[in-house]
């Protein structure tokens, strides 16, 4: 048991760094990714100038702290899967021929298997196709980066604890090809709610009325929208930093408890088909 | 030409049909792609919540150009969208048996996976348009009615040019489907904003370079009696188009050299 548990602590940072590398070789697609962002960077910051223009400290931020906002969320994008990509196509393609049940024969915990990949994947995504947008938007417009480095750590956890909620939802999203044999409906939806509710488009903060408290309490809120708070200095103080933390906390830890529920009901259906 | 649309006809008939193996998930990819890119315009309904004009334009203004992109990306995504995934086809080697077929090439790539749920970002876009056109205060006259649908068909064709240049690309870069993504998929959400809103250099850009001002940019202005912010004459509205025609030109020689240049992976 002893050496079970030893190996599984050795097997998950493997798998992880399998993650990173497979990601690695695709070179001239994250170039092409980190071309794409700062593209896109471009065209929202000057769309956010027109707007921060008009209504000075729309949403509670200032314009370079909105500019911030833009440049930040290009670098997150694809390491925190925010408009698709990631595993849960390859999940749902081996759930469709039946590999998955190789998968579950296998002596690790599926969940975490996939769990340390996708890490693995969006910790490359951060470094490959997070630096160098940054960089870019910092050269042409005056953002607003902290320079404490207790702000920067926190946000690093902030971004870890992103990155887990956003794996959690996207493991669900995965299993649900256990019920319909074609993913890519539910796939299309979950990138909607993704893109909208996690801060993407607008920050969450511009969103008015009732509407913008709700949509600050969803789990996509995690997925970007607190770390950048974070980072931006709206979460001032201990309290707040572990207000903001322990929101994400709480929600990584419900989804992914919700996933191992969902898993546990696929697998039984896994057996009933085998059988 | 005969021959290419007729294997074109063919490869998306069997897609469709394809698609229509799992109705449900086609229902909701359809709704879902209508939902995501109606979510742009949700994000610019909301700045509209706070303030009463951006760079200039009221709400319906926007619409206009909000729409008439969309309707045109999707028309040039449905046709010919997939034409980015040939680098994938590239590095796996499938392309080989896409070259021994007696069908053109272009056509089988623009043809592979053929995504009917598209008609979800063209049906959004022309829902769009449609409440900006109804809602705006504009002197008709007969060339700014035909102007409205000439816009939406230039604008993809001019899109479909960008599309079959990014996967001639692509040929040299190998898997770099993305940044065909940021002139089509970013073009679109550039030009859905007033272009008061940008940096002259990057008008001059997308106007003399990538010519995406013709997509909507400039045909719109007309039609809303504005004048465009690089003092060009009203009369370029109707150049649209020819340039559109114009651009296919170094797309289509650009093809040509990469499909000359192709080695086989040999996998």
């Amino acid at each position: 048991m002893q050496n079970g548990a030893l190996r599984a602590a050795g097997l998950y940072p493997a798998v992880a760094a399998g993650g990173f590398r497979r990601y690695a070789t695709y070179g001239t697609a994250t170039a092409a990714g980190v071309f794409t962002n700062t593209v896109f960077g471009f065209i929202v910051a000057y769309t956010y100038i027109a707007l921060w223009d008009e209504r000075p400290g729309l949403g509670g931020y200032d314009q370079a702290q909105a500019l911030t906002f833009v440049w930040v969320s290009q670098s997150l994008l694809a390491a925190a899967a925010l408009i698709g990509g990631g595993f849960q196509e390859e999940l749902q393609e081996r759930i469709r021929t039946g590999d998955v049940a190789v998968d579950l024969y296998r002596p690790a915990d599926l969940q975490l298997w996939w769990l340390a990949a996708d890490l693995g994947r969006a910790g490359f995504q951060l470094l490959g196709r997070g630096v160098l947008p940054l960089v870019a938007g910092a050269l042409a417009f005056p953002l607003a980066l902290p320079v404490d480095p207790v702000r920067w750590l926190l946000f690093l956890v902030s971004v870890l604890l992103a990155l887990v909620v956003s794996f959690a939802l996207r493991y669900m999203v995965g299993l649900v090809a256990f019920w319909l044999m074609d993913g890519a409906g539910i796939n299309v939806m979950a990138t909607v709610a993704s893109i909208f509710f996690s801060g993407m488009l607008l920050p969450l903060t511009v969103f008015p009325g009732g509407f913008g408290e709700l949509v600050r309490i969803l789990p996509w809120a995690a997925m970007l929208q607190v770390p950048m708070d974070v980072l931006l200095g709206e979460h001032a103080g201990a309290g707040g930093a572990a207000a903001a933390l322990g929101f994400q906390a709480g929600w990584a830890l419900v989804l992914l408890g919700t996933g191992r529920l969902l898993q546990s009901a696929a697998t039984r259906k896994v057996v009933v088909q085998g059988g | 030409m005969l021959e290419g649309l007729r294997g074109y006809r063919l490869i998306v008939g069997m897609w469709i049909r394809s698609t229509m193996t799992y109705r449900t998930s086609f229902v909701l990819t359809t709704f879902g792609q209508a939902a995501i890119t109606l979510l742009d315009f949700v994000a610019i309904y909301i700045m509209f919540s706070h303030v009463d004009a951006l760079g200039g334009f009221v709400l319906p203004e926007i619409a206009l150009l909000y729409g008439s992109c969309s309707a045109s990306l999707g028309l040039a995504d449905l046709l010919l969208g997939n034409t980015d995934r040939i680098g994938a086809r590239i590095r796996d080697g499938s392309l080989d048996t896409m070259l021994v077929r007696p069908v053109p090439v272009l056509a089988q790539v623009a043809a592979d996976r053929f995504a009917l749920r598209r008609l979800g970002r063209i049906g959004q876009g022309v829902g769009v348009m449609g409440w900006a056109v109804w809602t705006l205060d504009v002197d008709w006259t007969v060339g700014k009615v035909l102007l409205v649908p000439v816009m939406v068909l230039a604008g993809a064709a001019i899109f479909g040019a960008v599309m079959v240049a990014g996967a001639a690309f692509q040929f040299v870069s190998g898997d770099a489907a993305e940044v065909q993504n940021s002139f089509t998929y970013g073009g679109c959400t550039m030009l859905q904003y007033p272009p008061t809103v940008f940096a002259k250099d990057l008008l001059r850009g997308v106007t003399f370079i990538v010519p995406l001002a013709f997509v909507n940019w400039l045909p719109a202005l007309y039609v809303l009696g504005r004048p465009d912010p690089l003092g060009l004459p009203g009369w370029v509205a109707y150049l649209s188009p020819l340039v559109a025609f114009v651009v296919f030109l170094p797309a289509s020689l650009a093809w040509r050299a990469g499909g000359r240049s192709y080695r086989s992976t040999g996998s």
